[in-house]
C-alpha cells in the first residue's frame, strides 16, 4: 500500500525547508498548496522543498510548484527542490522543469544558495 | 477475444477492470491496480512507474473536469493486455470533456500566468504511444490509451 502524504517543516540558513514524503497528486496537493500558502502569509518566501522521501508526483503536485513560483520569485524568494528521487526527476524533466526551477543535490546546498538573510547565514558550508 | 481452451492460433489477450467511485482518494488505489497490470505486461520498472502516471492524470481529469469532483460519479479503468500492445480505457458518465484540445503553452507561459492546468494531458501524451477520445453524449465518455510492448 501506497504511504500517505506528510509535511515537516525546519529551518536551515535563514531558509524554510518543507520535507515531503509520500505521494504528491491531485488528493494530496491541496495540502501541500496551503502549506506554501501559509508560508507566504507569514513572510517566508526562501523555501526548499526536499522531496528525499516522495515516491510519486504527478502534474497536481507540478502545478503547485508552477503556481508559487512566479509570486515567490517577484518577492525576492524562491521555491527550490532538492534531494528529487530519479522516478520523479524523470517526470519533471518530461515538462521541462529543470530549466525553470532550481533543482539541487542536496537540502544543504539548496539552502546555501539564497543570499545572506540579514546576517542569519552560518557561511559554514 | 481469446477463449479459454479456443483455438491456439488465437491472439492472447487479457482484460482487468476496476470500477471506483470519482475520488481523489481512489487515485492511489487505481494506481496500485495500473501497477499491478504494467508488471504483469513485463514492463520494467520505469516503464511501470510512467504508464501509472498517464493513467492516474487521465482519472484526475475524469474526476475533476467530467464529475466536477463530485464524488456519486464512478470511474471505470480497463485494461486490455495482448501480445502486442497494453491497453488502458478510462470510462466515465460525467460530463464530457475534450482533454485533446488543451493549450500547447509552453511550461514557462504557464508558470507566467499562473495557471497549471492541462499538464495532465501533456504527460499522457509523452508517456503513451496512441490516445484516443470518444464521447457518446449522455451516455459514455472514453479516453483510450495505448503502450506498444517491445520484445526483445
Amino acid at each position: 500500500m501506497s504511504q500517505p502524504f506528510q509535511i515537516e517543516i525546519s529551518e536551515r540558513d535563514g531558509a524554510r525547508i518543507l520535507s515531503i514524503s509520500g505521494y504528491l497528486d491531485a488528493h494530496t496537493a491541496p495540502a501541500f498548496e496551503s502549506a506554501i500558502e501559509n508560508e507566504l502569509k507569514s513572510g517566508k518566501v526562501r523555501l526548499v522543498v526536499d522531496c528525499a522521501g516522495l515516491t510519486y508526483i504527478s502534474s497536481a503536485g507540478l502545478g503547485v510548484f508552477m503556481s508559487f513560483l512566479e509570486e515567490i520569485r517577484e518577492k525576492g524568494g524562491d521555491i527550490k527542490l532538492a534531494s528529487i528521487g530519479p522516478k520523479a526527476f524523470q517526470i519533471l524533466d518530461v515538462l521541462g522543469f529543470p530549466r525553470l526551477f532550481d533543482i539541487v543535490e542536496t537540502v544543504e546546498e539548496a539552502a546555501g544558495r539564497f543570499g545572506p538573510p540579514g546576517g542569519a547565514r552560518d557561511g559554514c558550508l | 477475444m481469446a477463449r479459454r481452451g479456443g483455438r491456439e492460433m488465437d491472439a492472447f489477450e487479457r482484460t482487468f477492470t476496476l470500477l471506483v467511485p470519482s475520488s481523489t482518494g481512489n487515485l492511489a488505489m487505481i494506481r496500485d491496480f495500473v501497477a499491478s497490470v504494467g508488471v504483469k505486461a513485463g514492463f520494467e520498472e520505469n516503464e511501470v512507474a510512467r504508464i501509472t502516471l498517464a493513467v492516474d492524470e487521465a482519472c484526475a481529469n475524469v474526476i475533476e473536469h467530467a464529475y466536477s469532483r463530485d464524488e456519486k460519479g464512478q470511474v471505470t479503468i480497463r485494461a486490455t493486455l495482448d501480445d502486442e500492445d497494453l491497453a488502458f480505457e478510462i470510462m466515465d458518465n460525467g460530463r464530457g470533456f475534450e482533454p485533446l484540445r488543451v493549450s500547447e503553452d509552453d511550461v514557462a507561459e504557464l508558470i507566467r500566468r499562473r495557471k497549471p492546468g492541462g499538464l495532465g494531458m501533456r504527460l499522457i501524451r509523452a508517456v503513451m504511444d496512441d490516445v484516443k477520445y470518444q464521447i457518446t453524449p449522455g451516455e459514455m465518455n472514453g479516453l483510450r490509451m495505448v503502450k506498444h510492448i517491445r520484445r526483445g
